[in-house]
């Protein structure tokens, strides 16, 4: 197992190596850079900008550009941000990704305490008026987008109702302990809900197909026969065999969460790295739009890898060697 | 000596499945006693319904669709089975009646080793702890016949061959000492090599716990090997009943004779096997009259009129068919 683990981290580099030339070519080909909406000022010679993006390296030819991020970048300096000038990218991400981790946790958090009992529920009750209104609202959860159930889930629960704060992270300056902490998580429950809605209505599905599906299976038949009670049968035969499949998905979840987050923050205005992301985009700062990208890749890697370790834990049939 | 001999008697049985508008009557009308110490045979081509008739006894038909109908009655040492609550019944699996299955391959649960399945049965109905249970758990195996019974209660169901799953199958449905043993095909998808094996095992184990074995199969071969009497299941019902040695030296009923006419014999020559015409009608869409007529090579007038009765011909044999009726 850990000569496996150590050789899929290995396997790691180069497919992060690709994945940054894929964005930073893509980066590039987008039309303008940095200083493009600047320009707009008719007080400032052009040539002002010239100089500017000469030191800034964006006239070299774009291996060279490349070449030098890489450069620094493998010694672990992400250099400096283009449209905050003066800040490193480091501490741009440092002052947000706690927020998006926070969001996607509470996310994830709230997709399998609502999906996997509702699921199992489901199941056991098939065919019942439940289990249709849970169908139902399954594919509803699933056709609407993030960026309309959050406009939603604002118009009602915060302009309507008024019963959650619509954006930011925190209203209060002052706030300390205890009453900060329920602050901040009362600013959690749109968007992650919103963030969490997709997850839990595909996971409510799968729960619900994976217990039927095991149900039917012969060693069920043999768990009945040994007398065993409805309860064991289910939480105990049946579960641990239904689960299998969604521990499975729950690693590939984060990459989910993680692209979620962009346009979820968005809507809520929520200060994390999908809302950096999206300035970064629209400002082509591409050192952040690079870093950013480098956590998500890594981030999507690492839970492949933990959703074939946790595969391996659940199920004594697989084994890596 | 009648000292209450009979350990199971069921009587009357009918085991339905209700879907959309259709009827299958899987088991219609299955009248069958089971004497202690005894090894009952149930054979039968596939879908005669022999399995739902030891399903129908551990009350695990799947419902809905399935139905045990009113009327029935499944009786353990004069207990009746039918009427029992669920809670009750559930002391009666895995406690009074062991089971077996026909896929050793997937009977057992993958993801828990075969020590928590023997333990988990003896936790359950013995109400042994844990550490008990796991110690009476490698003793077990040794009985079914498991060298390294210490290494095998710590192994998984996909680390052992079919034949040792079966020895492990056979470990959980013996290991609360059950009056009966039901194994149903439990030989069939297994190597011949390790048939003869386990069957082997079955009767050492019925002998040394004292039990008795309902055996399903649709192997005469199997039946003549470990049978003491035997039962012949046709449409959901039993068309003839006899001692193994009478059903092989004088079988009755039309069907129980191709059944024999189709195994293999070394002793005569023949080219080519018999094969019964036809295949078994489905449980939805029985004949009228005697169920075997449209494959019957004595047809009469009379067996397409009317269903005959399971009457006894001979001490202790029975046919349902018009042949003996004169
Ligand atoms: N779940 C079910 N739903 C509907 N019909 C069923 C169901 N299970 C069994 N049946 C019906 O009952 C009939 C008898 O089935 P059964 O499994 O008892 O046959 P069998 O004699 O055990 O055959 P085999 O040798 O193939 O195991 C089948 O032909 C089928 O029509
Ligand atoms: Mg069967």
């Amino acid at each position: 197992m850990q000569k496996y683990i150590i050789r899929r981290i290995l396997q790691f580099i180069p497919m992060l190596f690709l994945i940054t030339v894929v964005v930073f070519g893509l980066a590039k080909a987008a039309p303008g850079d940095v200083l493009t909406g600047e320009m707009l000022d008719p007080n400032i010679p052009p040539e002002v900008y010239e100089i500017r993006r000469e030191a800034l390296g964006l006239n070299d030819p774009i291996y060279v550009q490349y070449w030098t991020w890489l450069a620094s970048v493998s010694k672990a300096d992400f250099g400096m941000s283009m449209q905050y000038s003066g800040r490193t990218v480091i501490e741009l991400i440092q002052a947000r990704i706690m927020n998006t981790l926070y969001l996607s946790l509470f996310a994830l958090a709230i997709t399998l305490a609502i999906s996997i009992p509702i699921g199992i529920y489901s199941a056991t009750k098939k065919y019942s008026l439940f289990d249709y209104g849970a169908t139902t609202f399954a594919f509803l959860g699933l056709a609407t987008p993030n960026f309309f159930a959050g406009l939603l889930a604002i118009y009602v629960f915060a302009f309507w109702l008024g019963w959650f704060p619509a954006q930011g992270t925190t209203t209060a300056i002052g706030l300390s302990g205890f009453e900060l902490f329920l602050d901040k998580l009362r600013h959690l429950v749109l968007p992650g809900f919103t963030l969490g809605l997709a997850s839990t209505a595909a996971y409510m599905r799968y729960m619900r197909t994976e217990i039927l599906e095991v149900k039917g299976s012969d060693f069920i038949r043999t768990a009945r026969a040994k007398g065993l009670s409805n309860q064991s049968v289910l939480y105990k035969h049946t579960l641990r065999n239904s689960l299998i499949p969604i521990i499975t998905l729950l690693g590939l979840e984060f990459g989910t969460l993680l692209s979620g987050a962009i346009i979820t923050e968005r809507v809520f205005n929520y200060p994390g790295l999908g809302t950096l992301f999206i300035n970064s985009i629209t400002n082509r700062d591409y050192p952040v739009i690079m870093a950013i990208n480098l956590i998500l890749a890594i981030t999507i890697l690492i839970g492949n890898l933990l959703a074939d370790i946790f595969y391996a834990v659940v199920d004594p049939r697989i084994r890596y060697d | 000596m009648k000292i209450n001999k009979e350990l199971l008697k069921v009587k009357g049985l009918k085991t339905h499945f209700f879907m959309d508008g259709k009827i299958a009557k899987a088991v219609d009308g299955v009248d069958f006693t089971l004497n202690k110490g005894e090894t009952l045979a149930i054979v039968g081509e596939s879908g005669s319904g022999k399995s739902i008739t030891s399903l129908s006894i551990m009350r695990l038909i799947p419902s809905p669709p399935g139905k045990i109908l009113d009327n029935s009655s499944i009786k353990l040492e004069n207990r009746e089975l039918l009427t029992l609550s669920e809670k009750d019944m559930r002391k009666v699996r895995g406690n009074e009646i062991g089971m077996i299955f026909q896929e050793p391959m997937t009977s057992l649960n993958p993801v828990f080793t075969i020590g928590n399945q023997i333990a988990e049965t003896l936790i359950k109905h013995k109400k042994m702890k844990k550490k008990q249970a796991n110690q009476r758990a490698v003793e077990l195996l040794k009985v079914v016949g498991f060298a390294r019974a210490e290494e095998i209660v710590h192994e998984y169901p996909h680390q052992l061959s079919g034949g040792m799953r079966q020895r492990a199958m056979i470990a959980i449905a013996m290991s609360c000492d059950p009056k009966l043993l039901i194994a149903d095909e439990p030989t069939t998808a297994l190597d011949v090599t390790i048939q003869s094996q386990i069957l082997d095992l079955m009767i050492e184990m019925k002998e040394k716990f004292d039990s008795s074995i309902l055996l399903i199969t649709h192997d005469l071969g199997v039946v003549a090997e470990v049978a003491d009497r035997v039962l012949v299941m046709y449409g959901g019902q039993i068309v003839e009943e006899a001692q193994v040695r009478d059903l092989f030296t004088k079988p009755m009923h039309p069907y129980t004779r191709g059944l024999l006419d189709s195994i293999p014999n070394l002793d005569t020559d023949v080219k080519r096997l018999k094969s019964i015409r036809g295949t078994v009608p489905p449980a939805h869409r029985f004949p009228e009259g005697c169920r075997f007529a449209p494959r019957c090579d004595h047809v009469m007038d009379q067996c397409t009129a009317a269903n005959p009765e399971l009457l006894q011909r001979e001490e202790s044999h029975k046919v349902r068919c018009y042949l003996y009726e004169s």
